[in-house]
């Protein structure tokens, strides 16, 4: 425990260190209402890192999520447009169990076949984007058209500041929802049977069998979760935008991956705690905003991201080669 | 003493095996070839049809062989299409700054050598970053080329900025457009480097070692096989394989950009399972990705044909590779 405790400060120091380097470059990344909308940004790719959190201490990979998110986020505003229906919570409740759903089939395959996470994943994503986009429809769901209850919850703001030129800016309240998620996830991850299962899954397949657990039930709940927090996530994030675009997300696995390895998740499976991810995708979110205000031409944003994964999956698999876990 | 009696029973077992696979892919094959036709006859049966089938499959088919060779040892290359993308780019780049007041497309033989050597090595230095974070690093092959597929599609952002970059020399044409003996130039190379590939991986010490790591790697390390040498071979001729492809891809149109064929990464996946290969490592052959690549060819400009969205057909791959993971799944249970 005191060794995870230790690279958690390790993960921390350095996004310290980031910090205070980006601010010496360019004094405006202090600003308060900077501050506050690298937290915003930490909001959706937080929930969706939660997930892909649990999905990678158990051993397994997931790139099908951000397909979730799209489908699940897409199919609902869809919905509420065509039966008239304004609100949030039954919304949110839909798209969490669209994507709960995408992500039984993921448990399924890989259950049940016993087929490499990844292949797995790559189909179904295929799947449910070829869908959306071939039969749901291909054209975004605009400002005008977007259910107002969604855009009203999404801007709720914690604080709110008035600039000196009138104009306010304020933190916006998903960030509790964020916080709160996490923390649920922290206490199921170290509390319950199900979180310790999946340490165990990621740690040895058999000896987890061994030891009785019912890798069936851990599997799907796995996806499952992944599934549910994706799809919460995708509908979330177009409150948020105020748009509902089926083309979303393309991409945007290897940026929450980047950011959960970042974390100082282990890649080979067994090991990863919630604050970690929540410093790795803060780290990752800071340094791909940071690129805009340092003035570096966002044409570098991908190198910059792929960089990211490579050096932190060297030092996760570093790490773990000396002191195995 | 084991070892040797059940040696000469296992290649044996295997070829039946194998053959076995490639006879339900021939049959898959035919199928598909028959319902098409039934469901339109006079615009899939046409010659045209088929010919633009060898302008476009070899791409996809060096793709593919390139992932087979990385789930050799039960890896996997996610960077594939960056390198093909990336080695277009760079030859594009290097043709743009060296173009006399001919014009690009009269480019001198002895430049477009010079582009060849280009995009090849690029794929060589690629595959060869690859092999040694996987090997010397550690990393495990998904999120080493998730992450390295990231930084050379970036890079070719970077050089383009975006944008196409359109125009190459006549004979680099050639190798995507032109044809030799009435038959297409990329089917022609295609050809070629599938049966050479298929004898270093069946004829030759480096492609049996690669399968012996991949079927059991313990074994094949205390046999005293140089597990790390092999390993990061095998991706650096993945990593040239993919450059090939993308000489191929951006001499038939003309153009590089650093997202064309982002569909034939989960395409080359498809492939690669469905031509027999396992993705856990030790069984692959490339007459099973030959004959894959061709088959779904076949069902994709079928679907073409009767006016399927590009959308639905993703859709269909996506499904396709589902139903043949169960497939598989079901015929390793009654062996």
């Amino acid at each position: 425990m005191a060794l995870l405790r230790r690279s958690e400060m390790v993960i921390a120091g350095i996004l310290l260190l980031a910090m205070v380097l980006i601010g010496t470059i360019n004094p405006a990344f202090w600003q308060l209402d900077n501050l506050f909308s690298l937290m915003r940004s930490n909001v959706i790719i937080g929930i969706m890192a939660m997930g892909v959190l649990l999905v990678l201490i158990s051993g397994g990979i997931d790139v099908s999520f951000p397909a979730f998110a799209v489908a699940a986020m897409y199919l609902t505003v869809k919905g509420m447009l065509l039966i008239g229906y304004n609100g949030v919570v039954l919304p949110l409740l839909a798209a969490t169990a669209i994507g709960l759903l995408c992500g039984a089939v993921n448990g399924f395959f890989v259950y049940k076949f016993r087929m490499i996470p990844l292949i797995v994943t790559l189909g179904t994503s295929a799947m449910v984007r070829g869908f959306l986009l071939g039969v749901v429809g291909t054209s975004m769901i605009n400002i005008n058209k977007m259910p107002t209850a969604l855009i009203d919850f999404a801007r709720t703001d914690v604080v709110s500041v008035t600039k000196a030129d009138g104009s306010t800016y304020g933190l916006t309240a998903m960030v509790l929802i964020y916080v709160g998620l996490a923390l649920a996830m922290h206490l199921m991850l170290r509390y319950t049977m199900i979180g310790r299962s999946a340490y165990a899954l990621g740690g040895d397949p058999e000896a987890a069998r061994r030891a009785g657990f019912d890798l069936r039930k851990t599997i799907f709940f796995i996806y499952c979760v992944a599934g549910a927090l994706a799809g919460f996530a995708g509908l979330l994030h177009s409150g948020m935008i105020w748009l509902a675009n089926p083309r979303d997300f393309v991409g945007f696995e290897l940026d929450v991956i980047a950011a959960v390895v970042l974390g100082g998740a282990s890649i080979f499976g067994g090991r990863g705690t919630v604050l970690g991810t929540m410093l790795g995708v803060f780290m990752l979110v800071m340094v791909k905003n940071s690129l805009i205000i340092m003035k570096v031409d966002t044409t570098w944003q991908l190198v910059a991201v792929g960089l990211i994964v490579i050096i932190a999956t060297a030092l996760s698999a570093w790490r773990d080669r000396r002191q195995p876990a | 003493m084991k070892a040797q009696t059940t040696a000469p029973t296992l290649t044996v077992r295997s070829l039946i095996n194998r053959d076995n696979n490639i006879v339900q892919l021939l049959v898959m094959t035919v199928l598909i070839f028959a319902v098409m036709t039934a469901l339109s006859p006079d615009k899939f049966l046409r010659y045209y049809n088929f010919e633009s089938i060898t302008y476009i499959f070899p791409e996809l088919g060096l793709l593919s062989i390139a992932m087979m060779i990385a789930m050799l040892t039960g890896g996997i290359d996610l960077s594939v299409v960056g390198v093909a993308n990336l080695s277009g780019i760079l030859a594009g780049v290097l043709f743009h700054k060296m173009a006399g007041a001919a014009g690009i497309a009269d480019t001198g033989i002895l430049v477009v050598l010079l582009g060849a050597v280009v995009a090849l090595g690029t794929g060589l230095v690629a595959g060869t970053v690859n092999g040694l974070l996987i090997t010397r690093l550690g990393i495990t092959p998904i999120l080493a080329t998730l992450g390295t597929g990231q930084v050379f599609t970036g890079l070719a952002i970077v050089l383009t900025g975006g944008p196409a970059i359109v125009g190459f020399p006549t004979a680099w044409a050639f190798l995507g457009n032109g044809k030799i003996a009435g038959l297409a130039t990329p089917f022609v190379l295609f050809a070629a480097i599938a049966a050479l590939i298929a004898f270093i991986l069946t004829r030759t010490a480096f492609g049996i070692n690669l399968m012996l790591i991949g079927t059991n790697p313990k074994a094949a390390l205390f046999a005293g096989l140089k597990r790390e040498r092999m390993v990061l071979h095998s991706y650096m001729l993945t990593g040239v394989l993919a450059s090939v492809a993308g000489i191929i891809l951006s001499g038939r149109t003309n153009a590089a950009k650093s997202d064309y064929g982002n569909s034939y990464l989960l395409q080359a996946v498809l492939i690669a399972v469905l031509g027999g290969t396992n993705p856990a490592g030790g069984k692959g052959s490339v007459l099973g990705i030959t004959i894959a690549v061709v088959a779904l060819m076949l069902l994709s400009s079928g679907f073409q044909i009767l006016r399927f969205s590009n959308h639905l057909i993703d859709f269909i791959w996506g499904g396709f590779l589902l139903l043949v993971i169960v497939i598989n799944a079901y015929k390793n249970r009654t062996r």
